[in-house]
């Protein structure tokens, strides 16, 4: 990166860090923390309106639908992630793939599995076959973004359905007697309270979804902890300009700060959500509050 | 109106299919990117090495557009076959085992001696423990020589281990171990007698893509009659290696 640094193995230890730690890989090596941060903050949210979603219909009066969503709890729940991550995903692409080969090609003639093999016609290809890197990129990664949410949205769904029956009973049968409906009840007595209770339960699996990206290398994303072992690993002079023995530890070590930074943010934000969020509320937080208050 | 927009979107995407039909197929290449000399990343970040090099040529001589792909070492067949890319080339050793998934080219590199490297000359390699890379021929070696085998994910781990002294010996291929041993200033050293494995290195690539694998096949077989397959080989593993006659 900078100009002297054209014969690494001349320079002194500071200059031959300072180009050491710019070079091409170690760019990447940072654009991975980007992308599990990025992973992380579209993760959230979507796996929370999953979870969302899988807390109401397990909820729902309406049977078969409170079977699909304590289904997909029970289901994902029970599923080590690991085999989820690597069956899903291809099953997922292979299925997306299928679709499209369905919609696309009518005029193909051959079987679509042959052997061990999925074939499908080149326009159906996700993306196309043709596509910049990028693409294929940027596809993988929103693949395992839906996955994450699928497998912690199915947790999130669980806290939220304990969140809302700890709702006190009382607050609801007052709704119901000022004459709300089931709807109204749910979305402005119920809902605003619940939350309350769900958050040390999201809260804790906020900080384990944290710590699961490095499944994201089975889905074929670079994360941070491929990179490290990758970039620590010996390096010999035939096929580097900066040989070093194994330096797997300092790498592990600048990600275990990381992870203890961002564990130690994580706290301090979600505790304060918490203190927003127990205003008010008819719990000992609450009660507290109210009193140091007044 | 509704019947317009419909139209328009099936026009343009037989439009797309078309386009895509005339530019011809991207040839994505798989690989691990964790085994020098035959593939690594360099510092630039990119696929590099032997393997590099002779894909770029066989695709320039196949007039093909390639692409190079990472993927793990565990899952790199898997996703050949699921299409997420159309060959490997990662010092795939030719195996039975792996033909009945995977259809291979002639060999681009010859049968290769795989060997023990251990930290002290008296290391017990036929009753102690062995490290290998899961799902190599090697590993299977280990696993019928009555050695006990410990498996890693990537080569690097393999000799890591023997460093801490977790395994008695590594054994892997030669190549990959020549470098190693060189820098390790006498710290590791090869021990036993060398064994070959295998039916040399192929690339890999789907049964049903027997079209593509003859396009690869005659490309290999013009770059070893015309001595340049041996160049390139010579070039990344030493004058001594051996070559194609």
């Amino acid at each position: 990166m900078f100009s002297f640094c054209t014969d690494p193995s001349i320079l002194d230890d500071w200059f031959w860090f300072s180009c050491y730690l710019t070079t091409g890989v170690h760019m990447s090596f940072y654009m991975s923390f980007l992308k599990v941060l990025l992973l992380l903050a579209v993760t959230a949210p979507v796996a929370l309106a999953f979870g969302f979603g899988g807390a109401m219909m397990a909820r729902a009066r309406f049977a078969p639908l409170s079977w699909v969503g304590k289904g997909y709890i029970a289901l994902v729940r029970g599923v080590p992630d690991i085999a989820f991550f690597l069956f899903f995903v291809i099953a997922l692409d292979q299925g997306i793939e299928y679709l499209r080969h369905k919609a696309l090609c009518s005029d193909w003639d051959m079987p679509i599995r042959q052997g061990s093999d999925f074939v499908v016609c080149q326009a159906a290809k996700m993306p196309l076959g043709n596509a910049a890197q990028w693409v294929h990129e940027t596809y993988g990664f929103g693949l395992a973004v839906f996955t994450f949410a699928i497998v912690f949205g199915a947790f999130a769904a669980n806290v939220l359905f304990g969140a809302m029956r700890a709702v006190p009973r009382p607050q609801l049968e007052t709704a119901e007697a000022y004459g709300m409906n089931h709807r109204q009840t749910f979305w402005r007595v119920l809902v605003p309270q619940m939350w309350v209770y769900a958050l040390p339960g999201l809260s804790n699996l906020w900080m384990v979804l944290i710590k699961a990206t490095p499944l994201l290398f089975l889905l074929g994303v670079e994360d941070i902890v491929y990179w490290a072992r990758e970039l620590g690993g010996t390096k010999t002079p035939r096929f580097t300009d900066y040989p070093h023995p194994d330096w797997r530890m300092w790498y592990f070590l600048a990600l275990l700060v990381f992870y203890l930074l961002f564990t130690r943010v994580s706290e301090i934000a979600l505790d304060r959500l918490m203190k927003r969020l127990t205003r008010g509320q008819a719990t000992t937080g609450g009660e507290a509050q109210r009193r140091a208050g007044a | 109106m509704k019947k317009i927009l419909l139209a328009t979107a099936a026009l343009s995407l037989t439009a797309g299919m078309a386009m895509a039909e005339a530019h011809g197929k991207t040839i994505r290449m798989g690989t691990e990117g964790a085994y020098p000399p035959y593939n690594f990343i360099n510092d630039a970040g990119e696929v590099d090495g032997f393997e590099r090099e002779l894909g770029d040529e066989l695709c320039k001589r196949a007039e093909l557009t390639c692409e190079w792909v990472k993927n793990d070492w565990d899952s790199i067949i898997p996703n050949l076959v699921s299409g997420n890319y159309d060959n490997i080339m990662a010092g795939m050793s030719i195996t039975d085992e792996r033909r009945e998934v995977v259809a291979f080219t002639q060999n681009y590199y010859p049968p290769t001696a795989s060997a023990y490297v251990a930290a002290s000359e008296g290391a017990d390699i036929e009753g102690g423990v062995v490290s290998g890379q899961t799902a190599t021929i090697q590993a299977a070696h280990v696993a019928e020589s009555g050695a006990t085998l410990i498996e890693f994910a990537t080569p690097e781990e393999t000799v890591a281990a023997v460093r801490n002294g977790e395994a008695d010996a590594v054994f892997a291929d030669k190549d990959y171990l020549v470098p190693i041993v060189e820098e390790s200033g006498g710290e590791l050293m090869f021990v036993g007698d060398d064994v070959p494995l295998g039916d040399g290195i192929g690339m890999a690539l789907r049964q049903s893509d027997g079209e593509l694998r003859d396009t690869f096949d005659a490309v290999i077989t013009e770059m070893k009659e015309d001595g340049s397959l041996n160049e390139m080989l010579k070039k990344w593993f030493g004058e001594d290696t051996t070559t194609y006659e």
